[in-house]
């Protein structure tokens, strides 16, 4: 280098003139595969930054995976598997599912209160991908739900769940568990951004879930179930997420469970980001 | 060869379901100037800056910014403009940085990039002292530069400035005038919405007035203000100046009846043509009036606005309700400045 710039540099550059005939050859048409990447990850990075400001946002997966998986082991244990020990390789699979698919109601709400803010229409004026301001806090919440079921795996071994499958069952459980959580999170994203506002989705998303996990294999074993509700506990997505963690945490075994499990999330996300991001376009 | 408009609109409309918000507005926008649209609140200016903008689907018209269709191309426009509200767009969870930089980042710049630009702009912007705050500790002014700043990172060449100053103390005011001055010597074409007629008049090179979403006027100030007829010779007597014999010479001169106000001295003469205040000069000098000021003003653009839509400025209540994007409560604050 030939010139050293003493002290401070010069704060700011003498600015060019504007040169529009330019700045419009300098036009894209469309967002590349790249640019929609990149953006959502700035999407996500925002919504990091925000969780980390707002810490009670995580009490839901922290709070919810300790309480219910104690409550229901200590309440539950006896009646259905004789005691407690017996019932955590029943139970603790399903409370995961649980608290993942609430993780995801949780996803879909905060996106429409996100929606509301004026900062949603900076984001729309913007030339970026339409699918980013979704994704990326979608993406974000993967760490969400890696703490809800990491926590309650840890709270399973304390009170005395010996997983089969090893550890890396268990960490092929959780995968599985944020995968399906991401995906079905889709659902409720596009219910985010349908909805007039978050109580409305918030409503919506009970109806829903409540009736899925319960009308499920998660908490109890389905033949002891009336046969018509085992008709529908059987074809019950969750069903097949709850056996799927089953079958990774208890046994380590890739069954057919988690065949199905990862195919009906493919599906969902087929379905419902393209319906997402239209409604998002409509929303403008 | 001319220029590509910055914008050029025609024929715009916009329906929410029974009002027709926006109805048949055309405009063109030269490169390099400052275009005002005015118009009371309800009027359908926002309406129609959000379609220019790609914020809202255009229901029947065309606009083109640079010659790119808004409606075919809208992820072209987007490159072109910048969009600053009535309401702050940026984060209110992050710091002014952080607004900056993310905002810099979306659209393309590299981290290094995005950060300089927002250190320029927060400086630029008078922010640097506040850069790491968050933005819910700002103040309105603080809000609004950063809201003007995050337009201005990839340094578009059209910025649609949507009632920049509504709400702002008036030295706050007075610089964001200057900022936007300022966008325009480096280049930019501003489209301005303003309720504040003086704002306009400050600004704007031409200004199109807009009513009950129609465009009911357009030129520049001088020409709305010459197209609502008369100036006014103001004149203030010098003390012991005989008022009686002042009237009668303008009777004389003039052939019209000033409007006295005895016990100041003052006097307004209604002129149809601003050269006539020669001749009543003249006919005081030779019947020994003296005069202690004088000035000649042309008529303002409230009473322009008066004569082109036949009401005041003030906030239009039958409309204001219907239009949730320019029902604010800025409203007042208006009526009252302008007063």
């Amino acid at each position: 280098m030939s010139t050293i710039t003493a002290g401070p540099a010069p704060a700011a550059s003498p600015p060019r003139a504007i040169d529009p005939a330019a700045a419009v050859a300098r036009t894209r048409p469309r967002t590349g595969i790249a640019e929609t990447a990149g953006q959502t990850l700035i999407m996500a990075w925002r919504a990091l930054k925000k969780m980390r400001r707002n810490p009670e946002q995580f009490f839901d997966v922290t709070i919810q995976p300790l309480l219910f998986t104690a409550m229901f082991a200590y309440i539950f244990g006896g009646a259905i598997s004789g005691n407690v020990q017996r019932y955590l390789p029943l139970l603790i699979p399903g409370i995961v599912a649980q608290t993942v698919l609430t993780t995801c109601m949780v996803t879909g709400v905060q996106l429409r209160e996100d929606m509301d803010k004026g900062v949603f229409d900076r984001f729309k004026s913007l030339p970026m991908a339409r699918i980013a301001p979704l994704a990326g806090p979608m993406t974000a919440d993967v760490v969400r739900y890696l703490i809800a079921a990491s926590l309650t795996f840890v709270m399973g071994v304390i009170i005395g769940y010996r997983p089969g499958g090893g550890a890396l069952g268990v960490i092929g459980a959780i995968v599985l568990s944020i995968f399906t959580g991401w995906s079905i999170a889709w659902i409720f994203t596009w219910f985010g951004t349908i909805a007039k506002n978050a109580r409305s989705v918030q409503g919506l998303s009970m109806m829903i879930l409540f009736p899925l996990t319960f009308l499920s294999n998660a908490f109890v074993p389905s033949t002891t179930l009336p046969s018509g509700l085992q008709d529908f506990v059987k074809v019950n997505p969750v069903s097949h997420l709850v056996s799927a963690t089953r079958d990774l945490a208890n046994n380590g075994s890739l069954s057919g469970e988690v065949g199905w499990t990862v195919l009906s999330c493919l599906v969902v996300i087929a379905v419902f980001a393209p319906l997402s991001v239209r409604s998002y376009r409509r929303h403008l | 060869m001319t220029a590509t408009a910055a914008i050029d609109a025609t024929g715009l409309v916009k329906n929410f379901g029974q009002l027709r918000a926006v109805d048949g507005i055309d405009l063109e926008v030269r490169q390099g100037e400052i275009f005002g649209v005015l118009g009371p609140n309800g009027a359908g200016k926002t309406t129609a800056i959000r379609m220019l903008a790609t914020l809202l689907p255009i229901d029947s018209g065309q606009a083109r910014v640079f010659g790119v269709d808004v409606v075919r191309e809208p992820h072209r426009v987007r490159q072109l403009v910048g969009v600053t509200g009535q309401y702050a767009s940026v984060d209110e969870e992050l710091t002014a940085t952080e607004n900056l930089w993310m905002f810099g980042r979306l659209q393309g710049l590299r981290s290094a990039d995005a950060r300089a630009a927002a250190g320029r702009l927060l400086e630029q912007f008078d922010l640097t002292a506040a850069a790491s705050k968050p933005i819910s500790q700002f103040s309105g002014g603080m809000r609004r530069r950063l809201d003007l700043a995050a337009s201005l990172i990839t340094r578009p060449p059209l910025i649609f400035l949507d009632e920049p100053t509504t709400g702002l103390d008036p030295r706050t005011r007075g610089q964001m005038w200057d900022t936007i001055r300022g966008l325009v010597t480096e280049g930019c074409t501003v489209l301005l919405t303003t309720q504040y007629l003086d704002e306009a008049d400050q600004l704007a090179g031409r200004i199109a007035v807009i009513d009950h979403g129609r465009k009911v006027a357009e030129g520049t100030p001088d020409e709305l203000k010459s197209s609502a007829g008369r100036s006014t010779l103001q004149l203030q007597l010098a003390p012991g100046a005989d008022a009686e014999l002042a009237r009668q010479v303008v009777w004389r001169v003039a052939g019209a009846e000033p409007v006295l106000t005895p016990e100041s001295g003052r006097m307004n003469v209604p002129l149809d043509i601003a050269d006539r205040a020669a001749d009543v000069l003249i006919g005081f000098r030779q019947a020994g009036i003296s005069i202690a000021s004088v000035s000649v003003s042309k008529p303002t653009l409230d009473e322009v606005f008066l004569a082109i839509t036949g009401h005041d400025t003030g906030p239009d209540d039958d409309q204001d309700v219907t239009d949730p994007e320019e029902s604010g409560p800025s409203g007042q604050t208006a009526l009252e400045e302008v007063k």
